[in-house]
């Protein structure tokens, strides 16, 4: 009787937990989300000295600007504009774009492909790379190995990517002819393949098209390498640190009294409890390169959200500019978020309580 | 480092300056303090690439100061008919010329005080008023905590690049919108770091002996608890330089940030882009620099966090 009542209301205990953990989540998601919207709203509407004339143009008669004034609810008190613009938002509407004409959701969902898959080759290469390396770094600490990872990760910390990208395209390009010009597809290929779900590489692989698939390949694999640099820089940093914390464990030494290999230990039982917190850094740097892109699509003429936007911003296209920062803004704070309730999933320390 | 048993045969005034400044029971405020700093620069100046960043820093700043002295030519006039485009080591013109015919290295020299004073800016901006939300909002606990950390999170939660170029696009380009747009970006982490080091001291021994006094909360916020936060504070600003000034070039080099003729180097990129297959070296030289000072302020947070920190030194 006794157990079971106390197991009961343990069993009660957890999952009240485990609801108001879900509750703050959601709570914590929607005001992040909201406070998004409020920014923007306050950079498309209160920044701009008037935005109906940034709208007509300053020439405009002042019949017309009252019009337009009224048409657009500038008129209305400002929180009243804000609620309108939220309800705009939450459906989607972000307006149209001058530059394309067309609706600015419809432009963006056309080239985000383009951008998540750039920045997922990204990642595969910087945690490929960066992982193996901070390891090694961690385990020969104080070593030549250790130094040159250290070099390396501040080196990607330091130099500017639109720069590295220039000096990369002039040399494995232009100079040695080794990767393809700027763009995601050659000439001969861009008006008759036709993308199902808009990644290059997927699509190319599923419809068996081999020679796309390589063409594709040597388009992505430089500003891909670049972003990848970038993010090994982070990761191998971070493992190093994580690893160094998990080997001077004693756990540690109970495998080595044991008798396990050093390559058992270090690769086994380190690594597989310093994962926990680095699936949170993988994530976070993944939701990095999709912002960290812009630069790279506008140097390698990439046609993501990021040249997009810069597009955009020279011909003054606020809808699109704002509507590709809350897209960027909400994908960013989503992984921000998931990968946070990820590594509380993950390290059963973090479930208690 | 010194063995009081064991005093080594050095000369006498060096060695007693040394004492006077590790000794263990100081006689006055100043002399603890001067010796905490010995102590702080011994281990910082054994670290070889930190003091390889202090030096490149070092440098920046007087070059910044001495530009027009450096500077063999002038950093916005160029010579169009005779000095167009020559490549480095051409004589005068040490790395060469850009397309209006103006000395690279003297665009570079004078260029620093654009970056430099990007970066100051921005640490004068953000630094203190992550330093003041932070302190309130550990210090006051409660609502206040809960709101001003919400706040502060949402903005955690935001690209940092993406939001300064849509705040640039609507303010207009230039540097001053570029420096504004960098510092409400930046100053999350420092509320964050403040607030954590205050729910560090605040429950301590020496903040409730002041608050029997009869300090008020400002005075102990301001005067017993942002002292406390200033060293992280200055280690993690330093961190956060190189990404500043890579931002600020991000933005000049999309056209967003300075705008020509002044030298800013990010700028100056963009501008020798369209050389970049025969003079490549116009777009090369600014980006060296950019490298080289961003290098400079990163080895130097990682040698100041070491030599304040040694817990976590190495790590």
């Amino acid at each position: 009787m006794f157990h079971s009542s106390a197991k009961q209301t343990a069993g009660l205990r957890r999952a009240r937990g485990i609801m108001v953990n879900i509750g703050r989540f959601v709570v914590m998601l929607a005001t992040t989300y909201l406070g998004l919207l409020a920014v923007t709203f306050f950079i498309g509407r209160v920044v701009p000295i008037d935005p109906v004339l940034a709208i007509v143009g300053d020439r405009a008669p002042a019949s017309v600007v009252e019009r337009v004034r009224e048409e657009m609810g500038f008129n209305l008190p400002l929180w009243r504009q804000f609620v309108l613009y939220l309800q705009q938002a939450l459906t989607g509407d972000f307006g149209t774009s001058v530059l394309t004409t067309n609706p600015v959701l419809e432009d963006i969902v056309r080239v985000f492909p383009a951008t998540l898959e750039l920045a997922t080759v990204g990642t595969l290469i910087g945690a490929g790379l960066g992982v193996p390396l901070g390891v090694i770094a961690a385990v020969r600490r104080g070593s030549i190995a250790d130094q040159i990872v250290r070099i390396v990760g501040l080196i990607g910390y330091s130099v500017p990517i639109f720069w590295l990208g220039l000096l990369s395209l002039l040399l494995l390009y232009a100079k040695l002819k080794w990767v393809a010009y700027p763009g995601r597809l050659d000439i001969a290929y861009e008006y008759t393949f036709t993308p199902i779900t808009g990644l290059y590489l997927i699509d190319a692989a599923w419809t068996r098209q081999w020679d796309v698939l390589w063409d594709a390949f040597r388009h992505i694999i430089l500003p891909g390498a670049l972003l990848g640099y970038f993010s090994l820089a982070y990761i191998s940093r971070m493992t190093r640190s994580f690893m160094l914390n998990e080997l001077g464990q004693e756990y540690i030494v109970a495998a080595r009294a044991k008798g396990l290999s050093e390559r058992r230990i270090v690769w086994f039982h380190a690594l597989r409890n310093a994962a926990v917190p680095l699936v949170t850094v993988i994530a976070l740097s993944y939701a990095g390169l999709l912002e960290g892109s812009v630069l790279t699509e506008t140097v390698f003429s990439w046609p993501g959200i990021g040249l997009y936007i810069t597009n955009s911003l020279q011909n003054a296209d606020m809808n699109a500019v704002l509507g590709g920062t809350i897209v960027i803004g909400s994908v960013f704070i989503t992984i921000n978020m998931l990968s946070d309730l990820l590594y509380r999933l993950l390290d059963p320390r973090t479930r208690a309580r | 480092m010194t063995d009081p048993s064991s005093p080594a045969p050095s000369t006498a005034p060096n060695e007693s300056w040394r004492e006077w400044l590790l000794t263990a029971e100081p006689r006055s405020r100043n002399q603890a303090r001067l010796g905490r700093a010995y102590v702080t620069w011994r281990r910082f100046s054994e670290n070889r690439l930190a003091v390889t960043g202090l030096l490149i820093i070092v440098a920046l700043i007087l070059v910044a100061f001495f530009a027009d002295l450096l500077a063999p030519h002038s950093a916005t006039v160029g010579d169009l008919a005779g000095a167009r485009l020559l490549p480095p080591g051409s004589p005068g013109f040490l790395l060469g010329t850009d397309d209006q015919g103006r000395d690279i290295l003297s665009r570079l020299l004078v260029g620093s005080r654009i970056t430099l004073a990007v970066v100051a800016l921005v640490a004068i901006i953000a630094a203190p008023v992550g330093l003041l939300i932070g302190t309130v909002s550990g210090f006051a606990g409660g609502y206040v905590d809960a709101v001003l950390m919400r706040i502060t999170d949402i903005f955690l939660a935001f690209p940092k690049l993406i939001l300064a170029l849509a705040f640039v696009a609507a303010l207009g380009p230039g540097i001053e919108n570029a420096v504004i747009a960098i510092a409400l970006t930046s100053w999350p982490p420092y509320a964050r770091l403040a607030r954590a080091e205050t729910l560090g001291v605040r429950n301590s021994d020496y903040i409730a002996a002041v608050h029997l006094m009869g300090a008020s909360p400002t005075r102990i916020v301001i005067r017993h608890i942002m002292p406390m936060c200033l060293s992280s504070l200055i280690v993690r600003v330093t961190l956060d330089m190189a990404g500043i000034i890579l931002t600020a070039a991000g933005l000049g080099f999309l056209g967003l940030g300075a705008q020509p003729p002044l030298p800013e180097w990010g700028t100056m990129i963009a501008s020798g882009r369209r050389f970049i297959l025969d003079q490549w070296w116009v777009a090369t030289m600014p980006g060296i620099a950019i490298l080289i000072v961003s290098l400079g302020f990163n080895l130097l947070g990682d040698g100041l966090r070491d030599a304040l920190d040694p817990r976590g030194a190495g790590r």
